[in-house]
Formats: C-alpha cells, structure tokens, sequence
C-alpha cells in the first residue's frame, strides 16, 4: 500500500481562497423565514446539528454491477484491501466490529447489521451499551444508462446520553467526512481498473 | 538511475535516485531512449505551477523500451514506445468518452483535495507535473514506471526513428486537438496567437483540416519563420497592429477561429501570489490573459475559440461581453492524448506530418540543465530540445 502525501502549503492557500467564500455566503444565509424542504439529501442541508447527530456522507459513480458492489459490503472482510482508514474488521454472524485508525491509535465499533436488502442496502447500527451511538448506510441505485451504479455511503454518530464525548472527538479528529469521500473514490478504483491509483515510484519497503 | 529534479525556481539538477519499480499490476517500466522539454515545463521551471515539491523528476514527453511489465501489462519487454503525457485508466466514464484527460481513477485519491478545491474536480494524472495531477514522476530519467500501460503507451513499429514520432507524447496531439477544436471548416480563416511548439503543430493541423489562411502571431523571428515555412501568413505583433491587421487579413470580417498557443506565460499562479492577493483583497492569481483577450476581440461574430495554452487560476478582466454579445464558442482543456494516438503515428508513417523540424537542440541527460536555462533564456533559436540519456554528457 501507498504512502499517504499531502500538499500542505498549497491546500492551506486553497483553503484560504474557499474560507473567504464561505464568509460572504453565511451573511446571505442569516436571512429569511423557515422555508420549505428542498429535494437534496439532508446531510447537504446549510445547517448543523441533526438531532444532535454528526452525519457525513457521500455519492460516487462505479461502473460496475450493483450485486457486485453489494456484495463487497455484506461481506465486509475484505474492506481493508481498499479502505485506508480501517484498520480491521471482524465478522461474526450479523455482528462486525470495524477497528478505525484514528490520530489516537486504533478504535473499535461494534455494530450489528440492521438492514439488508439484496442489492439495494445494507445499515449497521452500533449495539446496545456501545460508548457510541452510530449508524452506517450503503444504498445502490442504478446510475444513468451505461454509467454502472450509484453508490451513496453515509454514517451518522454522537455520543451516548451522559458520556463526555471524548470517544466522538477523536472519531472527528479522524476526518470522517473526507475519509469517506476517499474510501469510496478507492474503492470506485479498485472495482473499475483493478488496482489502486499511486504516484509512488516503489513499492512501499 | 539519473534523473532530472526540480529544486526551484530556476533551479533544476540531475541527480542519483533509485529506480522505479512495478508498482501496480498494470505497470510497465521504460527505458528512455528520448525525451523532450515542454514549455509546460518552463512553467515550473519558473515555479508559476502550484503543487511541486523538491526532488519531483520532471518530463512528460518521453519514449523508450519495455525493460519490465507487470502481470496486467499488455506490453512485452523490447517493445519501442510513445507515452502520452495524459495517465489514463481506460475504464471510468470519462475514459469510455474518449475524455482521457479526465481520467476518475489515474490521480491518487489523496492528491485530489486541492483540485477539487480550486476546481470543483480533480483531472487525471500526468507525468513529471504538478502534485494536483498526481505527482507522477517525469521520463527526463534514464527510466520511467508507466502506469496502465496497457492503455497509454503507443507502440511503434521498427522504421521511424525517436525523433519522428516522439511529438505524440504531447505536442503533436495538443495541436491536433486545438485545431480540431476550432472546428475548421474547408476555408477557414484561421488566427493562431503563440508560435512555440503547440501553435506550430496547431498551424500544420489547421492547414491539413483544410484551413484556407492561418495567420500565426508570434514576435520571435525564427519561430514566426518556421510558422511561415508551415503555410502560414505571419504578425509581428512588435510591428504590427495586430486586431487591424487581422481584420484586413479576413476581408473585413475577422478571423473564423481563433486558437490561443501562449497560455498563461509568466504572470502565474502560485500559492505565494494566491496569499498576497488574498491579503491585499485585490484579486486572485491572475493568469495573465492578453492573448486571450485579443484572440476574443479578434474573432469574427458566431466564431470558434480554442485554448490549448495553459491557464491554472483565475483571470482578471476577462472580456465575457465580446464573448456572450459575439456568440462565440469556447473548447478547451488538457489533450486527450490517446484519442489521437493512433490517427497521428499513421500519419507520421505516411509521411503526412514531419514534426523533426522544430528540434533546434539534442543534448544528453546530464546537460537537461543547459537545456532548460537556453530553452528558457532564448526562445527564439532553442524552439525544441530533445535530450538523449544514451548520449554522451557535452556532445
Ligand atoms: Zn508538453
Ligand atoms: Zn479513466
């Protein structure tokens, strides 16, 4: 597997350029009445707090067969060929426990398969008297004509009620957002080229 | 292996680094028989690209032999070679579409931030260029790790020699591609701005497309006289009034298309001029445009733009009025190189298109060093420098 490099210098002035954006629209924001729901999936909602929850979430394109990718995900063992930020999983019947690097070392969430529908969705929720309360979703659709499957992966979490959320500040200090985006655009590699895009001239020793 | 590495601005060197190595399944590794300096290199050369970091081999214009293939390559070692500059993977969208360029699974995932960022999508891999496009090392080395080879590389038969079919790494295919988007059509009027590398093989495509006059505006002398050797008309804009000359040049109405060859020059985009400008609030990273806006100035009303120079941030001043009043059409982008492959080495062998007469310069590896301040320094007799690691150093 491949080193992971960033670009700091230039994504700091990226980041600067975005941040003023971002200034100019939240003054428009602070306007206005409540309005109407619109038709964009929640988690891209100008707002923060989802009764209490953390989500994050992402939509990307596989040219690939919805079984195919559906069965990656219900037998999650092999997750780790492609999924950088995990370190493990242990499957057990319904049960999985995903062990996710973090800056801090190594996590373990237990969660159990709570929904499965062949080729179209799979959740787990984290179990009763987890530190954690999570839940993660896979959902399949079909992609235009010819483009493969949409895949749409998103996680939600908090703390349990009464447990300082030390546990959720280092899931958040792990990235889940960008993670996820990454995790998917690896996996959409794998699955449409067979390998895994690097720019490392070796092999890693 | 040797390897020339960039340190800089205006700081580059060939040093000692380790080889490359099979990485992927798909990989294939070459050895470099020729390469070329590009003027995409000058621009980091003159550190105006974001995203490089000391120690990056430089070079996407390269060619060898297969010394090594991985269980998924489809080449076999000895095969003879062109590689496009363009990483692509084949299989994604974009490769289906032909849009090589924008390739979804040749930029690793990590290095796609800041494109996305900055552009609301990352492209494709490239070699020997900016990390936003990967950070792939360059083929100006005695060898190169070619991702997806069994995709990119062209391989050519025994005949040709290196220098006749080399161009098809990148500039041969980014003229053809700026000509053909200026969709030319049988009589065309036709203004080139830029007579480097690009315009040159632009003005050739133009005039093969059937183009009936190619105007090529240039203020170096003896690439304003290759351009003239090529069937062109040429502007010395030192001397020329160059809208007014066009104008009467077309019988009053302005060019059909225009194609923009220069890019953004030397009045770049770098984080350093991001951050003062930020600080100064007076803009961002203006890429300097003025080809541009002549070329849009010059055009005739309904015509065809196309921009094969390369432009990295934003612009200042850019005329949308000429452009939306005028009803021009604007294509654009990194070439799709391996669209055109196969078309131009036929060409090629046909005898059809010489591209060897643009080299000005052969020089070993070693002496890549002197290549980039002469190519840089004196643009007017260095239009083109092959370097050969097989050649001995001062030769
Ligand atoms: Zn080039
Ligand atoms: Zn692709």
């Amino acid at each position: 597997m491949h080193r992971r490099q960033t670009d700091l210098p230039l994504a700091a002035a990226v980041l600067a350029l975005t941040v003023g954006a971002g200034l100019a629209a939240s003054a428009i924001l602070k306007t206005g009445p409540k309005r109407p729901p619109d038709s964009a999936p929640g988690r891209t909602a100008r707002r923060s707090g989802f009764g209490g929850y953390q989500v994050a979430g992402r939509t990307v394109t596989i040219a690939a067969p919805r079984s195919r990718i559906y069965e990656m995900w219900r037998k999650p063992d092999h997750l780790t060929d492609f999924m950088e930020g995990l370190a493990a999983v242990q499957v057990s019947g319904e049960d999985v426990t995903w062990v996710i690097d973090t800056p801090d070392g190594h996590l373990a969430v237990e969660t159990r398969l709570v929904e499965d529908r062949e080729n179209e969705a799979l959740a787990w929720r984290s179990v009763e008297g987890a530190e954690i309360d999570i839940e993660a979703k896979v959902q399949l659709r079909d992609a235009p004509v010819g483009r493969g499957t949409e895949v749409e992966a998103h996680i939600a979490w908090r703390p349990r009620a009464g447990i300082v959320g030390q546990w959720a500040a280092r899931l958040r200090g792990a990235d889940p957002k960008m993670r996820g985006k990454q995790e998917l655009k690896r996996l959409k590699m794998l699955l449409e080229t067979g390998e895994i895009a690097t720019s490392s001239n070796r092999k890693a020793d | 292996m040797r390897a020339l590495t960039w340190h800089g601005k205006h700081d580059v060197r060939v040093d000692t680094v380790p080889d490359p190595q099979i990485v992927n399944p798909r990989d294939a590794i070459i050895e470099i028989t020729a390469t070329a300096i590009c003027g995409s290199d000058l621009h980091l050369y003159d550190a105006v690209i974001p995203g490089l970091m000391p120690g990056d081999i430089l070079g996407h214009e390269f060619m060898g032999r297969v010394v090594e293939t991985g269980p998924k390559s489809t080449l076999k070692k000895g095969d003879r070679v062109v590689v496009p500059f363009t990483i692509s993977c084949g299989a994604c969208f974009f490769c289906q579409q032909q849009q090589f360029s924008a390739c979804d699974n040749s930029n690793p995932v990590e290095k796609q931030e800041a494109s996305e960022l900055l552009y609301g999508h990352a492209m494709s891999g490239l070699f020997g260029y900016s990390h936003m496009t990967g950070g792939y090392p360059g083929g100006q080395a005695e060898y190169v790790r070619v991702p997806f080879s069994d995709v990119g590389p062209i391989v050519i038969p025994e005949g040709p020699s290196d220098e006749e079919v080399l161009f098809l790494s990148d500039i041969l295919p980014t003229g053809w591609m700026a000509a053909e988007n200026a969709d030319i059509q049988p009589g065309d009027n036709v203004a080139v701005w830029g007579c480097g590398p690009v315009g040159l093989f632009a003005i050739q495509s133009a005039l093969l497309m059937g183009a009936g006059q190619v105007i090529a505006i240039d203020h170096y002398p003896h690439r304003l006289d290759l351009a003239r050797k090529l069937g062109a008309k040429v502007i010395d804009f030192k001397q020329t009034h160059v809208l007014e000359a066009l104008m009467e040049m077309s019988g009053g109405i302005g060019p059909d298309a225009v194609i923009d060859a220069v890019g953004m020059e030397s009045h770049g985009f770098s984080p350093d001029a991001l951050m003062d400008a930020l600080k100064q609030k007076v803009g961002i990273g203006a890429d300097n445009v003025h080809a541009l806006r002549m070329a849009l100035m010059a055009v005739r009303k309904g015509g065809r733009v196309s921009i094969p120079g390369v432009y990295g941030g934003l612009a200042d001043k850019f005329p949308i009025g000429a452009l939306m009043e005028k009803g021009l059409q604007i294509r654009t982008g990194q070439t799709h190189v391996q669209r055109y492959s196969k078309e131009l080495l036929h060409r090629i062998l046909e005898g059809e298109i010489d591209t060897t007469f643009l080299i000005s310069h052969r020089l070993s590896l070693e002496d890549a060093p002197t290549g980039y301040r002469n190519f840089h320094g004196k643009q007017d007799e260095w239009t083109k420098v092959v370097l050969k690691p097989g050649m001995a150093q001062g030769s």
